[in-house]
């Protein structure tokens, strides 16, 4: 009968001193963030999908078409074309397309750019309603950002 | 007139089978047990994998072996960066690149932030799946640093491919090493919290003790690793019993508990965080400055024709990955030995004539990464 008591007294009072913790968390300030009203900060670094980079110099990126991105790409969903052109040194490139749909972000592509015109897009929020949304234009992308 | 009743002799008749999953929330993913209850004792189970298989091994035979390290990363998404690690072992170890001292500091601090991670939302999966709900929101506060932390280096918050063969890809500066520092003095101050919240909790002590018993010997003959395995008081840990990377250079404890239920691996994986501070702690003070990637890391990446194996220690038991190779850059075969299948395997044995609230908390104990069994 000792027992008995003694085991609700000290199951009662565990309770009681969780209790505490929950109701001191009542009274500290709030760690969410109420996502679509306020956003926080990205991390320059984070890894969203690639993207051309657009130089100072150039006013444009410095893709040669080598297709080393390409052929190190583990999932097969870059495409690089190019062609021989007047006055251009080397190849003009012609045709960059990403498949979003099949690319897990391990970044071969970017770290084996021999011209660093390749890096990660900073955008988190993609959300589509078809497959298509995600078969990205990159040349284009290049030309219409400021 | 003669009553025509047949005796039942065998006693299936008043069992029933029930499906615990394969969207069951408690085994957090696509998991599928087959239970012949009695009333509400599980009398047989049978776990049914396969939903999740994706092929990973398969898919690792038909291309360059470099490029199998994301894939590494979603075999067991809470451990990612301890995949990585493994992998990237082994195609050193089979290629003889040397790796920079400074990346495999980083490595260790990064893979124990990842373990910290991974043992913080067990923690709280486990019990809500034991019906208390408050501790996952405290467990999942604590884990966004880390997720912060990891992501301002890696880039990605979950699936990391942070790995290298030959070191690391990105360096880490001082931010880093000053928010991780910040984050050991918050996790440590947090501790007593979760003892007084949850570990000292009466309904805790009465739903995990003297539940899901194991011993050594039903471990040996499982496989079963990690946790589990030290909660039965076999100091087990492949950071001390085959020290890898620069793990002998630290100084920890391998916690153990010597009970083998559930409250045993409980204990052991909350003490687990504790000693992984400990080593991140010391691997920040004793980081060394250099290179983060190895000179010379030949673009096609042959291995030489033999065998080669890595094992590392991962959140859940040990994890190997053995490379058949016949002399190209693309394995013959490559397996991979995840601690989940095996820890899963004992559920039969260990949850037979257990009541059926009993075989969830077992269940949970086990710390089941779907993905990571069926891969």
């Amino acid at each position: 009968m000792k027992s008995y008591f003694s085991v609700l007294f000290t199951g009662g009072w565990s309770l009681i001193v969780g209790l505490k913790v929950t109701l001191k968390a009542l009274f500290s300030p709030i760690v969410t963030c109420q996502y679509p009203r306020e956003k926080l900060e990205i991390t320059p670094n984070y890894r969203g999908h690639i993207d051309l980079v657009k130089f100072d110099d150039t006013g444009t990126h410095k893709c040669i078409t080598c297709g080393s991105c390409m052929r190190d790409c583990p999932s097969d969903c870059i495409v690089v074309d190019g062609e021989k052109r007047e006055g251009v040194k080397g190849k003009f490139c012609t045709v960059f397309t990403l498949d979003f749909t099949k690319c897990s972000l391990c970044g071969a592509c970017v770290e084996v750019c021999p011209t660093k015109t390749l890096d990660y897009s900073n955008e988190y929020e993609l959300a589509g309603t078809t497959r298509e949304e995600f078969y990205y234009d990159l040349l284009k992308r290049v030309e219409e950002r400021e | 007139m003669s009553m025509d009743i047949e005796i039942l002799e065998d006693d299936r008749h008043h069992r029933y089978v029930l499906n615990m999953g394969p969207q069951h929330p408690s085994t957090h993913g696509v998991l599928r047990v087959l239970l012949e209850l009695e009333g509400e004792y599980a009398m047989n189970l049978l776990p049914v994998l396969g939903y999740g298989h994706r092929c990973h091994e398969k898919i690792a035979e038909y291309k360059p072996v470099k490029s199998f390290m994301p894939n590494t990363a979603r075999m067991d998404y809470l451990g990612a960066l301890i995949y990585n690690h493994g992998y990237a072992q082994l195609l050193e170890k089979a290629t003889g690149v040397e790796v920079p001292e400074r990346a495999e500091y980083i490595r260790v601090i990064t893979s124990e932030l990842n373990r910290i991670q991974s043992h913080l939302l067990w923690y709280g999966a486990y019990l809500l799946d034991l019906g208390a709900f408050t501790p996952i929101m405290y467990a999942f506060d604590d884990r966004e640093h880390i997720l912060d932390i990891l992501e301002d280096v890696t880039g990605s918050r979950l699936t990391y491919c942070y790995f290298r063969v030959g070191g690391v890809c990105k360096d880490i500066d001082d931010k880093f090493v000053t928010s991780t520092r910040a984050f050991i003095s918050r996790l440590r101050s947090r501790f007593p919290m979760y003892e007084d919240l949850v570990n000292g909790n009466v309904i805790l002590q009465n739903r995990l003790n003297d539940v899901g018993d194991l011993n050594p010997h039903t471990c040996a003959r499982y496989g079963i690793t990690g946790p589990l395995l030290r909660g039965t008081g076999v100091g087990y840990d492949l950071r001390r019993a085959e020290p890898y990377s620069i793990y002998p250079k630290f100084d920890f404890e391998i916690p153990t508990a010597t009970k083998g239920d559930c409250m045993a691996s409980f204990l052991v994986r909350f003490q687990e965080m504790e000693q992984s501070l400990r080593i991140i702690e010391q691997a920040l003070d004793g980081l060394p400055e250099g290179p983060v990637m190895a000179a010379k890391v030949p673009k096609k990446l042959k291995i030489p024709a033999g065998d080669y194996n890595s094992s590392v220690e991962a959140p859940r038991g040990e994890l190997s990955y053995y490379l058949v190779s016949d002399g190209s850059d693309v394995p013959y075969r490559l397996k991979v030995r995840t601690p989940s299948y095996s820890n899963l395997s004992v559920i039969p044995e260990m949850c037979q004539g257990m009541l059926l609230s009993d075989v969830v908390s077992a269940m949970g104990a086990l710390d089941l990464v779907i993905p990571e069994i069926d891969r």
